[in-house]
């Protein structure tokens, strides 16, 4: 038996000159970081702080870090696939073969989904849910740095795949028999399956971890028709995340036994069921869309809200659409599938059901639309992204519903019209959404604002490239352009796709805009900070406190008397003219400990992943038994909290208050 | 931005105009059915779509926080009367276009017979990697990445896959449908005008999948009757030795005929893909395929 089951030199691409400088640029940027992080000696106060950290806003914004990393990546295969496509026409085969290019798209619609979005969506939903309930932290704070760092050990799992052997070429909804053993014998579909496994259960414990934050600790007098939009978006995310995430790590289960143990849930003969995947694939995969929009509506209608310097337009009828698409993205998975050959009435009915989901999101957009009626609307980065927004996701929308006319679909679907589609709500919604979230939170998180005008540039990049970059794909697909070709025949597809590229350009333009931002605004961050702690008037109770907020958010127990707390407290404290200082003494607080679970959790979650994806069984079991130990010494723990003293409190707001009044 | 899509539609419109391809130039009943649909569905929407845009535009105008002729109200927060409005405008929309998708899934539903006083021509497809193999059973004839069928008879195909899931499209003919193995689809569809068409798989396959399509040659009752005959004189016969040959992955093959075909070879190819995994049939195409 062989020591390192299926690893040899021949799993590292070095023939593949793409390839090898991808990882080459990878391996540098790393080793860049880590020398910078050297040289400052910043090492113990990275693991003091962030490494180890369970303080919510610590972990949110890690999330964000590493969405916009995985961004990068996930982008760069968008640039590659478009490249590909606008020069592989006629007899041309592009500059990348079929094994690479499959290898491409999988992973660009693998990140992009699990490893971009979701951990954009999470770490928003991390840094303001807390806040804006008014409470001290998440529930489970300890599994909160678990959740975390498995996420990122999936997204190690999917770079490492770039150096070491390679990612599935079986699409990044892994539908069998392509990716089964039989077909796809590679360790690609492995290391799919095993990130996507690990970051699973990371995102299932963070769904439990904010179901019960939101519906357990609200600050009193929070109840349910007082919490903010945001809060309800989350919670019907996390909810989703609860009742679906189960349903993948199960699918995925199966398929993992089909691969390893030869059993005959989805093969080809042997009684195995394709179209059973198919099912439960997106008996996860519809829900899991909305786990993505939801939290990206909440954004919209926290900015919508505060830049338009009035109370969101119709709260009750918002949080009545939420709950309702929460509940109906259950009912419309079948739409996937069409064309599998259903009965008349089963179409027609998932047809219907996913046009229903159409009418709460409707009635959203109508209730963003009359929030901007009679505002005065602030037109500030946040803001330019949600009306952005809404004018994009209508015709997303209204391609969604146009696809979900089964006739309708029986021509579009899996054509490049079909990915116009979903880029246009992804893009539209999800990517504008946690953008407006970024710029908005950003004061919050770190104490200065990022600088307006390269925001407006990107946005504007983004928009602009986003409408050159997809358009053309819809017309492709009523061409007959089916999607993820390696290279075509038809010649007067070419123009398009060449348009297409181009538009790809102008957001890479537009990516190049946010990251400088983000430098410009750390060098200018004397000039950008904001000491109120509310840059933006705002009306919910994250405001309220110091921006960064301290570790324990408040230093009292903030007390809710209705919607939009913090506003409603500005006013009376207007009114009155009396100083917001209160008269109650400063209690000493109750903080979680750090702890390093999470980090050595995960440490072991990608020794197991990587075990076993390349079969070396032992080292799966010391994992599993690392992993083990883990638990066992953090159940023993003694001390898992500590007490901040009730002067370092009364310090902090006094210092505060001071940078207020100057 | 705010005509965006109409516009691109416009544009593709026009473009499509003088090509002879894609789902605009339907050349067949279903196709045609198809694209009234979505033309429907589309107009339906867009009086829906195009003046929330626009709202959405002018609202930010207007309402623009250095524009000192709107009027603040920061405490209209709620009408009932809207309200009423915002769920309905949509809930109307969602009516008529779940009617138009209801009704359509049934008329069109792949697997209804098309209504014609004209018998049907039987065709089996068979999605191999990475090609197409058409059986006529009663002509008992068979081609590869050809199909040829006569103009205004509606054919009436059965469908599997030797090996993973592909999508059996002819965009200008109407529906696709998936091929799956170890099963049978149905599909019906029928071409109205001579000429030939660009049929592909709209499913991902694996390496050889963009080489994966066919042309559908359409052409008239007696062009038909003579192709068959003409294919049962040349070529070789479908067995089970050619079919095990047929089935090893090539990719981009050119399309040539079978003079004759066992029978029941396509019912023994969705049985031998129900079967246990080591069947003859099944085999040789998964074996040879892993191993590449």
């Amino acid at each position: 038996m062989n020591l390192l089951g299926k690893l040899d030199w021949n799993a590292i691409p070095l023939h593949e000159p793409i390839i090898m400088g991808a990882t080459g640029f990878m391996v540098l940027v790393v080793v860049v970081v880590l020398g910078f992080v050297t040289a400052k000696g910043a090492w113990l106060y990275l693991w003091r702080e962030w490494l180890t950290s369970v303080d919510h806003k610590r972990i949110g914004a890690m999330y964000c870090i590493l969405a916009l990393v995985m961004m990068l990546r996930g982008f760069s295969d968008a640039i590659m696939i478009r490249a590909q496509q606008a020069l592989a026409a006629g007899g041309a085969q592009g500059y990348l073969p079929p094994e690479h290019f499959n290898q491409i798209f999988s992973a660009h619609g693998t990140i992009m989904i699990l490893f971009m979005a979701m951990p954009f969506v999470v770490g928003l939903m991390n840094f303001a849910v807390p806040l804006q309930l008014g409470v001290r932290d998440v529930a489970f704070p300890t599994l909160n740095s678990v959740s975390f760092w498995l996420t990122a050990s999936g997204a190690l799992l999917v770079n490492i795949s770039l150096a070491v052997g390679e990612f599935s070429k079986a699409t990044w909804w892994g539908y069998p028999p392509l990716s089964e053993m039989q077909y796809s014998p590679g360790v690609g579909v492995d290391y799919y399956l095993w990130s996507l496994q690990i970051s699973g259960i990371g995102t299932l414990l963070a769904g439990i971890n904010f179901v019960t934050t939101i519906l357990k600790l609200r600050a009193p007098g929070m109840s349910y028709m007082r919490m903010p939009v945001f809060c309800w978006t989350a919670l019907a995310a996390n909810l989703l995340i609860v009742a679906a995430f189960p349903v993948l790590t199960a699918t995925l289960a199966m398929l993992a036994l089909d691969r390893y143990l030869g059993f005959h849930f989805f093969t080809l003969g042997g009684q195995g069921n394709q179209m059973l995947y198919s099912n439960l694939f997106w008996v996860w995969g519809h829900p899991e869309v909305y786990i993505l929009i939801l939290p990206a509506f909440g954004v919209f209608s926290e900015v919508m809200a505060t830049f338009s310097g009035k109370p969101l337009f119709g709260y009750r009828s918002m949080v009545a659409a939420t709950m309702t698409i929460c509940i109906l993205s259950f009912l419309v998975w079948l739409h996937h599938f069409f064309t599998m050959g259903a009965s008349a009435n089963v179409n027609g009915f998932f047809g219907v059901m996913s046009m229903i989901i159409a009418l709460p999101t409707g009635a959203k957009v109508f209730n963003w639309l009359f929030t901007m009626y009679g505002g005065r609307v602030r037109l500030s980065v946040p803001v330019l992204w949600s009306i952005g927004f809404m004018v994009t996701f209508v015709i997303g929308g209204m391609t969604g519903v146009l696809m979900a006319v089964p006739p309708a679909d029986f021509q579009l679907h899996n054509s490049v019209f079909l990915v116009a589609h979903f880029h246009n709500v992804a893009i539209g919604g999800v990517v504008f959404g946690v953008m407006a979230g970024y710029n908005y939170w950003f004061p919050k998180a770190f104490g200065f604002k990022l600088d307006e005008r390269w925001g407006k540039a990107s946005f504007w990049c983004w928009l602009v490239g986003f409408y050159v970059a997809f358009m053309p794909l819809y017309v492709l697909g009523l061409m007959g352009m089916t999607r993820r070709m390696q290279h075509y025949d038809n010649l007067s597809w070419q123009p398009w796709l060449i348009a297409a590229a181009f538009g790809t350009a102008i957001i890479l333009v537009g990516v190049v805009c946010q990251v400088v931002q983000l430098v410009v605004s750390i060098r200018n961050r004397e000039e950008l900070s904001d000491v109120t702690g509310d840059p933006w008037n705002g009306r919910t109770l994250e405001w309220a406190t110091a921006s960064p907020p301290p570790a324990w958010n408040f230093a009292f127990q903030p007390k809710v008397a209705g919607l939009d707390a913090f506003w409603s407290s500005k006013y009376r404290a207007q009114a009155t003219k009396d100083e917001p200082t209160p008269t109650c003494k400063y209690e000493p607080v109750e903080m979680p400990k750090n702890s390093a679970t999470g980090f050595v959790t995960a440490f072991f979650a990608v020794v197991i992943g990587f075990a076993l994806i390349w079969h070396i069984w032992w080292l799966a079991s010391v994992g599993v038994f690392g992993a083990f130990l883990t638990l066992l010494a953090f159940s023993f723990r003694r001390h898992n909290e500590i007490e901040v003293p009730a002067e370092e409190i009364a310090r902090f707001v006094r210092s505060h208050q001071a940078g207020v009044a100057a | 931005m705010r005509y965006g899509l109409l516009a691109v539609l416009l544009i593709g419109a026009m473009t499509l105009g003088g090509c002879t391809e894609g789902v605009l130039d339907p050349k067949g009943p279903i196709a045609q059915a198809e694209r009234q649909i979505l033309f429907n569905a589309l107009g339906i929407m867009l009086a829906i779509v195009i003046p929330v845009i626009l709202a959405t535009l002018g609202f930010a105008f207007w309402f623009r926080a250095s524009n000192e002729r709107a009027r603040y109200r920061p405490d209209f927060t709620y009408s009932g009367r809207l309200e009423l409005l915002v769920w309905s405008i949509p809930g109307m929309t969602v009516l008529l276009v779940g009617g138009v998708a209801w009704i359509g899934a049934h008329d069109l539903d792949p697997g209804k017979p098309i209504n014609s006083a004209v018998k049907p021509v039987n065709v089996q497809v068979v999605s191999l990697d990475w090609k197409w193999l058409f059986i006529y059973p009663e002509q008992g004839i068979a081609s590869v990445n050809k199909l040829v069928v006569p103009v205004g008879t509606p054919i009436s195909f059965e469908l599997t896959s030797s090996s993973v899931m592909n999508s059996f499209f002819v965009p200008q003919l109407g529906s696709q449908i998936y091929t799956m193995s170890g099963m049978a689809t149905r599909l019906h569809l029928q071409a109205d005008h001579l000429g030939t068409y660009a049929g592909i798989s709209a499913m991902f396959s694996g390496d050889g999948f963009p080489d994966m399509h066919f042309t559908v040659d359409a052409v008239t009752d007696d062009g038909f009757a003579q192709w068959v005959r003409q294919t049962g004189l040349t070529g070789s016969a479908l067995d089970k030795p050619a079919y095990a040959d047929l089935v090893k992955p090539s990719k981009a093959v050119a399309p040539f005929t079978y003079r004759s075909v066992v029978p029941d070879m396509f019912s023994s190819i969705v049985s031998a893909g129900m079967g246990p995994q080591d069947s003859s049939l099944s085999i040789c195409s998964t074996s040879q395929r892993a191993e590449r």
